[in-house]
């Protein structure tokens, strides 16, 4: 009988370099576990974050991209995660629209103090991704014979 | 309509002449009634060319996009629903509003020549329309039909007849049919299932050619390097694209317009494979009156969009992607 291989997701994080990031070594340093799946990469504030990045991982194989920023009010620039709610609330609204699985994009907010929380939702959001599977839908929208 | 070609004609050639414009941007004739084409007429000789019929459809505020750097003074023929977009394209410093005079000219509504054809009717030779019928006389008889089912699908929803900036006016004030809710068709694809909307994107966008028309006759999408065409994007390719690609092509067009489209409908007229590609952008449109309260781009010059802006109790992400449509 042939195995049954365990579906290992692939998860981009974009952490804020002045929060997110730092929770996430904070997590790592209090020796709270996440899972090894979650990719992190730092972007200097979550206003950065354009909404091609995260249309790119999912193309590069990404099962689920998460956005980690500053709680509202708390940003380092002031207004850069005021921003990025408002577009990402689009930009998510669009893709369910089109009709992709709607768990697949997240934003979440973590500050540097927050070590428990970020492992909490990186735990939670990987969790939810290996209930919904592998990514397949933004790929084949375009029909293939 | 006759008349008022007329009058376009004899203003066009006054202002001319009398030098206060170099050049105007209008519509020239085509080889037949319905193919007029958008053109730029420097030179008073070439203005019986210049023609104003059911069939000018094309939005023309968006090639004075190229002229900014330009110092010579053109004058532009414009719909009530194109000046929208000429506020838009003034708000973001992307004309010149000293070395433009706009002329708003009077419309009740375009016609959709696919949609004619779709009838069986070829051979077209004139086309005359009233309020509500259209004449149509092709070299096989005449027919006549419901204006209603040939117009434009932007027309279908028509905005009303006030032009939102102008320097003069021509024509008397026409009326424009009644306007059909707009969000219709966004709303029946949001109460499907998430399956459903799948298989209808599918089937929509798998038809793509890529030709780039959307984005090219777009009034609002005006970077001098698209992304698109960037070769350190990494996403620049065009005919060995993809299919994920073309899938990110569709939501990114429609997502560097949100807040600034003016629901003009070009992308879809011009759309050789008749993609409906105005519903990703009146979704975006649909969302921001939603989330942040009703907003209507180029409305007014100089003001500032939803996505340039913020507010201290936004709706969260999570909290839209949690609710979203059906699953």
């Amino acid at each position: 009988m042939q195995e049954v291989k365990e579906f290992k997701p692939n998860i981009v994080a974009f952490c804020c370099n002045w929060c997110s990031y730092a929770g996430a070594d904070l997590a790592g340093s209090s020796r709270l576990s996440y899972p090894a799946e979650v990719k992190i990469i730092r972007v200097p504030c979550s206003g950065r974050v354009n909404p091609m990045f995260i249309l790119k991982a999912f193309e590069k194989g990404a099962d689920g991209v998460i956005i980690c920023g500053c709680h509202p009010g708390d940003c380092h620039y002031n207004t850069g995660n005021f921003y990025a709610r408002r577009r990402m609330a689009l930009l998510y609204s669009m893709l369910d629209f089109m009709g992709i699985e709607k768990g697949r994009t997240r934003v979440e907010w973590v500050s540097a103090a927050e070590g428990a929380k970020f492992a909490n939702v990186m735990n939670k959001f990987t969790s939810d991704i290996i209930e919904l599977g592998e990514c397949v839908k933004l790929g084949d929208i375009r029909c293939k014979d | 309509m006759q008349g008022l070609e007329k009058k376009i004609k004899d203003r066009a050639s006054e202002l001319l002449q009398s030098g206060a414009v170099d050049g105007i941007i209008g519509w020239e004739k085509g080889q037949f009634e319905y193919d007029p084409t958008p053109a730029v007429f420097t030179k008073e000789t070439g203005l019986d060319n210049l023609c104003y019929n059911n069939f000018c459809g094309a939005n023309l505020s968006k090639y004075l996009v190229g002229k900014i750097t330009s110092d010579k003074k053109f004058a532009v023929l414009l719909k009530p629903c194109d000046t929208y977009s000429m506020n838009q394209l003034i708000t973001e410093h992307r004309v010149n509003r000293s070395n433009i005079y706009i002329i708003g000219i009077g419309c009740n509504g375009h016609l959709n020549v696919e949609k004619i054809k779709a009838q069986g009717i070829s051979g077209i030779t004139a086309v005359s329309a009233s309020d509500d019928h259209v004449n149509i006389s092709t070299i096989y008889g005449d027919s006549k039909l419901a204006k209603k089912e040939i117009l434009l699908g932007k027309c279908e929803v028509c905005r009303g007849n006030v032009h939102v900036i102008f320097d003069e006016l021509i024509g008397e004030e026409l009326q424009t049919p009644k306007p059909d809710d707009r969000f219709e068709m966004v709303a029946k694809l949001e109460a499907m299932t998430a399956e459903e909307r799948f298989k209808f994107w599918q089937g929509e966008l798998s038809r793509c050619i890529r030709c780039n028309a959307c984005r090219n006759a777009c009034p609002a999408c005006t970077c001098r390097v698209c992304v698109f065409d960037n070769g350190r994007s990494g996403i620049e390719a065009k005919a060995n694209a993809s299919e994920f690609e073309e899938q990110m092509f569709h939501i990114i067009r429609a997502f560097h317009v949100a807040a600034r489209c003016t629901d003009c409908g070009e992308c879809s007229r011009v759309c050789p494979e008749n993609i409906p590609l105005h519903l990703l952008n009146r979704k975006y449109v649909k969302d921001i009156n939603e989330f942040y309260g009703d907003y209507q781009a180029g409305d007014i010059a100089e003001q500032r969009n939803p996505l340039v802006n913020f507010g201290d109790d936004d709706i969260e992400p999570t909290t839209v992607s949690d609710k979203g449509g059906q699953k």
